[in-house]
């Protein structure tokens, strides 16, 4: 039996994290390089804890699918981190930051985690800084910041629109340094395909050498999965089109529980779809609502060029629903704000499938220099793709999904309920509640790798007695089997479909009925839909070459296999959990004018779901207690 | 659709980075020019798995000119006809119905053929590896406002980060030199004040790793900065060749 304990320090909330920390066993300096740690996963929270792990004497390995760590998804964010610096002297503060991280994500996130993730947030600035990050700076040489959706205070730190790219090239600079000093070992182009599980405790991986095709075993005291997110189940997403669910899944395969998996980010400021070819979708920053104004025609079916619509016939829908956060508000009630708006005809666009973002107004008030020193290389960006003008005809945005707040389950000490197994970044569940911020999803992933897993993987290690495990364990040839047979399988099916298409019409299934909104009959049929899908699936895709190369085909149909399940138990999640909250949408449960109707009463719970086998699952549940913000209607308005 | 494209496409295949490789010819039909080059080689490629054939490897990840895995030599220029911009932001739409267009991998010495259209830029880790980092272990760094930086260091700091390791430059330069890379990791560090204690000693590290790689000499043909995607500037290099020789001038400086 499964006993969920989140492991929240005792006492009150200012001094958990330093009392955990000073209550938690230290490893001797000496001994820490007797002890092997796995890192999988090079972005923000991967790059970071394999680097400081190392610094720390940590035996330390990585494992990444790229060619090298610095390609990781991480590099694509674009608009900034948060901190409670408070440098502008407008009001922020620990409790502040905590205070809105927690309302953003609908008080679906545990209080103790939430509050260890705003008081190290500025600790993550300072890394930075000494690493060389070229945050943006006022002319006094002090840090500039800017604002962000879900806070009335600017706190968020930024380098140009390449934050992302910046933040992570620190990381990987730490990491790089660890390995030239020969400190840790670096294998590229693995991709993890299996945990191997020893006496109930996590002791290493196993991998694809993606250019030989052969499978490889990696042993340790313990693995540290930060692997990312899972949007690409949608098909057509702003994430990189590796990204993939396949180490958390293969996990959970083996005992770890996947927390809230219908949390998932739609990002209302993504271009719009161009058509039946698109591979991906393209996400704009969040940063351009700073000055950005959205808007649709007032009358529905108002198909007249956007500068030829006076403004009395102009619905600046955020700004009407929402006054006190305006363009700002949270990217959960803004990507709903223009559904709705697109469900009522008033799309903008001969697709109707839009709403324009524009800066005319920003521009008239700034001038066109400061908007280019904003946002120059983000307009550059938009015109590239669709060829239209962003400074003479507003932008069209369309929300697409970005982010997921669910993940592997772990408790306070970011490790998941089968000992030795950690959980990073986006690929837990635990800071985000129902809905993150913006900003903040690099922000975690530092925080668990610069400052969290540092501490306590070293309690872990000091307090467990460990058997000798080396590669040639049982175990490890078990995996390795299931593997190979798997890949085998996967290459003799030969059938009539492309993996890509299958991908595709999950993805259509996903959206319609697990994404933006969804109904309870919906979800039954998405449910069914998947089910039939996965069958086919596995009668029917052809998957090209051989298992000994280099074989991309045979890597997409890998990851798709893991969505073909994890869809399943998002859309299972989704119906389990009758109430609307963050970007979770139950038609049935809002209000009357279309606001999420939480229902505390009975769903203040994070969903832990075990594998039972595929298509069904147990469902845990963690109940979450507030005791220093009582939970309220979240209001922006 | 009208204004859809059908195309012929010469690309490089070649099994393994022992094989010996060749042009093969293909056709696409049906191609919007809203799409982009790579959506284009996807639906290629979505019909030969279809067929059961062996799809074209190419690398690409984050598809919107930040990740730096998309590559291609397209009509003999490093991603495209395009300035500055990578392969994976280029559109269908500066293309014609009828064009043919070649496709080529990355070639040098230093960046070795996997298959087809990828290539092996390990040795771009190793030159980071060996010295394109500050020094600074996690925790125990001063309050990021201590250290003041000036907007226009900030800049021109920001302008060098801003590469994306693609290994574009390396692919334009006749020589296969690896310098407009390295010399913006140099000069990111060398305008910060963060970067000055290791100033010197990481530009000669850097600079053997080089060397060691196999990328060719420098000759100042400015390639590099015209096929670049984000637009890095040859001043860089200028930047790193007189630190390089203060190095060398500065006796304490000269490695052991």
């Amino acid at each position: 039996m499964i006993k969920l304990d989140s492991k929240i320090p005792k006492g009150p909330i200012e001094d958990k994290w330093t009392s955990h920390k000073f209550n938690m066993k230290l490893v001797n300096p000496a001994n820490k390089r007797k002890y092997d740690i796995i890192v999988v996963g090079t972005g923000l929270a991967g790059a970071s804890a394999a680097a400081s792990l190392s610094e720390l004497g940590y035996n330390v390995t990585v494992l990444t699918y790229h060619d090298s760590p610095r390609r990781a998804h991480s590099i694509a964010a674009q608009g900034g981190i948060n901190a409670a610096k408070n440098y502008p002297n407008d009001g922020d503060s620990i409790r502040r930051l905590f205070y809105d991280t927690l309302k953003g994500g609908d008080y679906r996130a545990r209080e103790g985690n939430v509050y260890r993730l705003a008081e190290v947030s500025n600790s993550i600035i300072d890394q930075c800084v000494a690493q060389g990050v070229p945050f943006a700076r006022e002319y006094g040489g002090h840090l500039d910041n800017r604002s962000f959706g879900g806070a009335l205070v600017s706190r968020t730190f930024y380098s140009r629109s390449i934050t992302g790219q910046q933040l992570l090239l620190g990381a990987y600079s730490a990491l790089s340094r660890q390995v030239g000093l020969g400190k840790i070992k670096m294998f590229t182009r693995r991709e993890m395909l299996g945990l191997t599980v020893i006496d109930g405790q996590a002791r290493g991986v196993v991998a694809r050498n993606l250019v030989t095709g052969e499978i490889e075993s990696y042993a340790a005291h313990a693995v540290c999965l930060a692997t990312g997110g899972y949007s690409r189940v949608f098909f057509l997403s702003t994430n990189a089109m590796n990204c993939n669910t396949t180490a958390i899944w293969r996990a959970h395969r083996k005992g770890a529980l996947f927390a809230n998996p219908c949390f998932t980010q739609i990002h209302p400021t993504c271009l719009p779809l161009h058509g039946e070819q698109q591979s991906k979708l393209t996400l704009m920053s969040e940063s351009l609502r700073n000055d950005g104004r959205v808007w649709v025609p007032l009358k529905p079916g108002d198909k007249r060029k956007p500068g030829d619509i006076p403004e009395a016939e102009r619905d600046y829908i955020l700004e009407r629903k929402y006054p006190t956060y305006g363009n700002l508000a949270p990217r959960d009630i803004s990507s709903r704000a223009a559904k709705e708006a697109c469900d009522a005809g008033k799309g903008a666009g001969d697709t109707g499938q839009a709403v324009y973002l524009d800066f005319a107004d920003a521009i008239k008030r700034l001038g066109k220099k400061v908007i280019a020193e904003r946002y120059g290389n983000l307009f550059e960006m938009y015109e590239l793709i669709t060829a239209e003008n962003p400074w003479e005809v507003p932008m069209r945005i369309y929300p697409a999904p970005h982010y997921t707040m669910g993940g592997l389950w772990v408790d306070y000490n970011l490790m998941s309920n089968v000992p030795g197994l950690y959980v990073l970044g986006e690929a837990n569940y635990s800071d985000h509640g129902a809905n993150r911020l913006g900003a903040s999803a690099l922000m975690q992933g530092l925080a668990d790798g610069y400052f969290v897993i540092p501490y306590t993987i070293g309690d872990y290690l000091a307090g467990t007695k460990f058997q000798t495990v080396k590669t040639d364990h049982p175990e490890f040839q078990k995996e390795k089997d299931a593997v190979a047979e798997m890949t085998k399988k996967l290459l003799s099916i030969k059938g009539k479909r492309t993996t890509d298409d299958i991908h595709r019409q999950l993805g259509r299934i996903m959206w319609n009925k697990v994404g933006m909104a969804r109904n309870e009959q919906g979800l039954k049929e998405a449910i069914q839909e998947i089910r039939d899908l996965r069958e086919e699936f596995w009668k029917n895709v052809n998957v090209p070459g051989s298992a000994e190369d280099l074989n991309q085909a045979l890597e997409r149909a890998g990851r798709v296999a893991d969505f073909l399940e994890l869809g399943e138990l998002m859309a299972v999640d989704a119906l389990d959990r009758k109430e609307s909250c963050g970007g979770h949408f139950r038609e049935e449960f809002q209000y009357e004018d279309g606001e999420a109707k939480r229902d505390d009463e009975n769903y203040t719970y994070v969903a832990a779901w075990e594998f039972a086998e595929s298509g069904n699952w147990n469902l845990h549940k963690e109940h979450l207690e507030f005791e220093y913000l009582k939970p309220t209607v979240r209001s922006y308005k | 659709m009208s204004g859809n494209m059908n195309l012929t496409l010469k690309i490089w295949r070649q099994a393994n980075a022992n094989a010996v490789g060749g042009f093969v010819t293909f056709n696409v039909k049906n191609i919007s020019p809203d799409s982009s080059f790579l959506e284009m080689l996807d639906i290629l490629n979505e019909e030969l798995e279809a067929k059961g054939e062996d799809p074209v490897a190419f690398e690409h990840d984050c598809r919107e000119g930040i990740c730096g895995a998309c590559s291609l030599v397209i009509n003999g220029r490093p991603h495209g006809p395009l300035a500055r911009i990578t392969t994976c932001q280029l559109h269908m739409r500066h293309f014609k119905d009828g064009d043919t267009i070649w496709i080529e991998p990355w070639r040098a010495k230093a960046f070795p053929i996997i298959k087809d259209l990828i290539v092996d830029r390990t040795s771009f880790e190793k030159i980071i590896q060996a010295g394109g980092f500050i020094s600074v272990d996690t925790g125990g760094v001063p309050d990021a406002n201590a250290i003041l930086i000036s907007k226009d260091a900030i800049e021109k700091a920001t302008d060098a980060a801003a590469c994306i390791g693609c290994g574009a430059c390396v692919a334009a330069c006749k020589n296969a030199s690896a310098m407009l890379f390295v010399s913006a990791k140099v000069s990111q560090f060398a305008v910060l004040p963060q970067g000055q204690p290791e100033r010197y000693q990481r530009v000669q590290a850097m600079v053997k790793k080089m060397d060691e790689m196999g990328f060719g000499s420098c000759t100042n043909t400015y390639a590099c900065e015209a096929e670049c995607p984000k637009g890095i500037s040859v001043r860089n290099i200028a930047q790193l060749n007189r630190d390089y020789f203060n190095a060398k001038l500065k006796s304490e400086n000269v490695e052991a």
